[in-house]
């Protein structure tokens, strides 16, 4: 997936959405910060999630950081190749790295989001 | 007991060191009209020869296991405690309640932590043990709200209803802030029906919760139960006693996702209050789930072997309050005690300690209900403990009991909860616990005591 073409959270999760279906992940600068990630919990299919709430868990051998909801919706697929392989986080973030897929319930949400552009200013106010 | 100094001396050293000139100027900050300015309304001090004479006069006082016959039951029991244990415990290396700051410094410690959770995880027949709660109410109310975690189901907990009511009480009051509904199933025969439990199930339970043996001694179908619980998509908690399984399967053996236990029983002396000790183990898939301090064993820079704790990440200090349960300590020396106790008795003392209890209490149930006016309450089998109902009512029968020497007990008119048992169970029945400590012939002045 291409970066650029992303939209982003303040929280560091990305989406990319085809249809009604809403890919999620965490950005490369999120990686970068966890360190060496040891764990993901990963909501199941079926389960409502809903924008700004946590819908799982990273673990890093120094902190468990909360993965909030990009957008509100019915998880669809996770990346079930994902918890064993945390390294595909670091080597792919926007690609093999995805976490779950959601059927959106409230497009309009989309709107709350950060260009790739936004996001990265937020980031760089971030790190100081 | 040391002798501590204080003298005058002393004092003035101390207020020197933090900078101060009295102990009036120490204590300037607090508001005059708090400040009491008089002394204590205290007699006058004893001498040493005086004091000891007095204290000894009061401790004589005291009743305890050493001085009359205890036969009671209902979560904590008098088991043979091999004087090894007291000698190790007090060794100035391990004497302390507390898990060190920099636990990491304190290897002896946590590589005895890392012991008892080695022998708790093959007692309760399940991959990991922490290092220990407070007692074995809060190891309920720990492994509920990890059901709840677990499951994501915070809805209903059914509960079997010969749990210990005091554990039922503790778990009301971890979940009294929350929604989570506290179902209990009624067992007026002394155990479950598993058709009440289905009945009781529904798509929001996190998780069944059992004790066996039981709060009245007899044993649950507890394979039963966790099959029941996992065809709803709940778990099944157990609560056991930690010396039954020298006879009886382990909780893991029989279904359950979570173990806990008052480990009471391991080595830890009868305490009015305690402290007691509280166990919990989970499977493998839940440990991140798993409230309380974790002991893990690796490798330092020179490769030598070293203890650590583990999956801190899920811990209050660094979790906040996404942690997994507000507990960041363990009950240090209580576990040391249950490790060298277990480390004492190995395989065979377990199982010798567990069959004596089970005979002996086999003989003192046959006995007492051979007594005119003396029945057991319910016929469900049952380990070291069981339920006797006497005609002219409990209180009596504890009274008839004391005046010999020996206790028995709780009345089950004492316990809190348990409506659904018979009117006559309640004013009648009283719970006889038999250790291995007990001889035929104290048992045999316990049945004249109520004859």
């Amino acid at each position: 997936m291409d970066p650029a073409s992303l939209n982003y959270t303040k929280t560091h999760e990305w989406v990319a959405v085809e249809g009604d279906i809403a890919t999620i992940g965490i950005s490369d600068f999120a990686v970068h910060l966890l360190s060496d990630l040891v764990y993901a919990d990963l909501p199941p299919v079926g389960k409502k999630i809903v924008q700004g709430q946590p819908f799982g868990e990273v673990e890093s051998v120094k902190a468990v950081s909360d993965l909030y909801a990009p957008v509100s919706g019915e998880v669809t697929a996770r990346n079930e190749k994902l918890p064993d392989n945390l390294d595909l986080l670091t080597s792919s973030p926007f690609g093999d790295g995805w976490m779950v897929k959601v059927r959106l319930s409230s497009p309009g949400e989309l709107s709350n989001l950060l260009s790739q552009t936004a996001y990265q200013s937020h980031c760089e106010a971030e790190k100081h | 007991m040391s002798y501590l100094f204080s003298t005058a001396d002393e004092q003035q050293q101390m207020l020197q060191r933090i900078g101060v000139n009295s102990l009036q100027e120490l204590v300037a900050q607090i508001p005059v009209g708090l400040q009491l300015n008089r002394p204590l309304n205290l007699p006058p001090a004893l001498t040493e020869l005086e004091l000891e004479r007095h204290l000894r006069e009061v401790a004589s006082r005291n009743v305890g296991t050493s001085t009359r016959l205890c036969f009671m039951g209902g979560g904590a029991y008098d088991h043979f405690i091999p004087s090894v244990v007291d000698e190790i415990t007090s060794r100035g290396e391990f004497y302390t309640a507390y898990t060190p700051y920099q636990a990491e410094a304190s290897q002896g410690t946590l590589q005895s932590f890392f012991e008892f959770q080695s022998l708790i995880a093959e007692l309760s027949g399940l991959d990991v043990a922490n290092s220990s709660l407070y007692d074995g109410g809060s190891g309920v109310a720990e492994a509920v709200l990890m059901a709840s975690r677990c499951t994501a189901r915070v809805g209903r907990i059914v509960v079997v209803g010969s749990m210990n009511p005091e554990y039922v009480q503790s778990l009301q009051t971890y979940l009294v802030n929350k929604s989570t509904e506290v179902h209990v199933v009624p067992t007026p025969t002394g155990s479950a029906d598993l058709a009440d439990i289905e009945q009781a199930m529904n798509g929001q339970t996190a998780c069944v919760l059992v004790q066996h043996p039981n709060f009245f001694g007899g044993l649950e179908e507890v394979a039963k139960i966790a099959e029941l619980a996992h065809r709803h998509g709940a778990l099944l908690v157990q609560s056991f006693d930690p010396l039954s399984v020298g006879l009886l399967k382990r909780p893991g053996d029989l279904g359950a996702d979570i173990a806990v236990a008052e480990g009471q029983s391991l080595g830890i002396p009868l305490q009015f209050g305690g402290p007691y000790l509280g166990i919990l183990a989970c499977r493998q898939q839940f440990v991140r789930k798993m409230p309380g301090r974790l002991i893990g064993q690796t490798v330092d820079r020179n490769g030598l072997r070293c203890f650590f704790l583990n999956l801190q990440a899920r811990e209050q200090h660094i979790r906040r309050e996404g942690a997994t349960s507000n507990i960041c300590t363990n009950q240090g020396l209580m576990a040391l005690r249950a490790t060298v106790y277990l480390s004492l008795l190995g395989p065979t003392g377990l199982k010798e300690v567990a069959e004596l209890s089970c005979r002996k209490a086999h003989y003192a149930a046959d006995r007492l209900s051979q007594i005119n006016g003396c029945e057991l309450a319910f016929s469900s089998p049952f380990f070291k403990e069981f339920v006797l109902k006497h005609s002219l009512g409990s209180d009596v029968a504890i009274r008839m009991a004391a005046a010999a020497g020996v206790d028995i007990g709780p009345a089950l008119n004492r316990l809190p909860g348990m409506s659904w048992l018979s009117e006559e169970d309640r004013e009648q029945g009283v719970l006889i616990a038999v250790t291995e400590s007990r001889t035929r012939d104290e048992i045999d002045t316990l049945v004249a005591a109520l004859s």
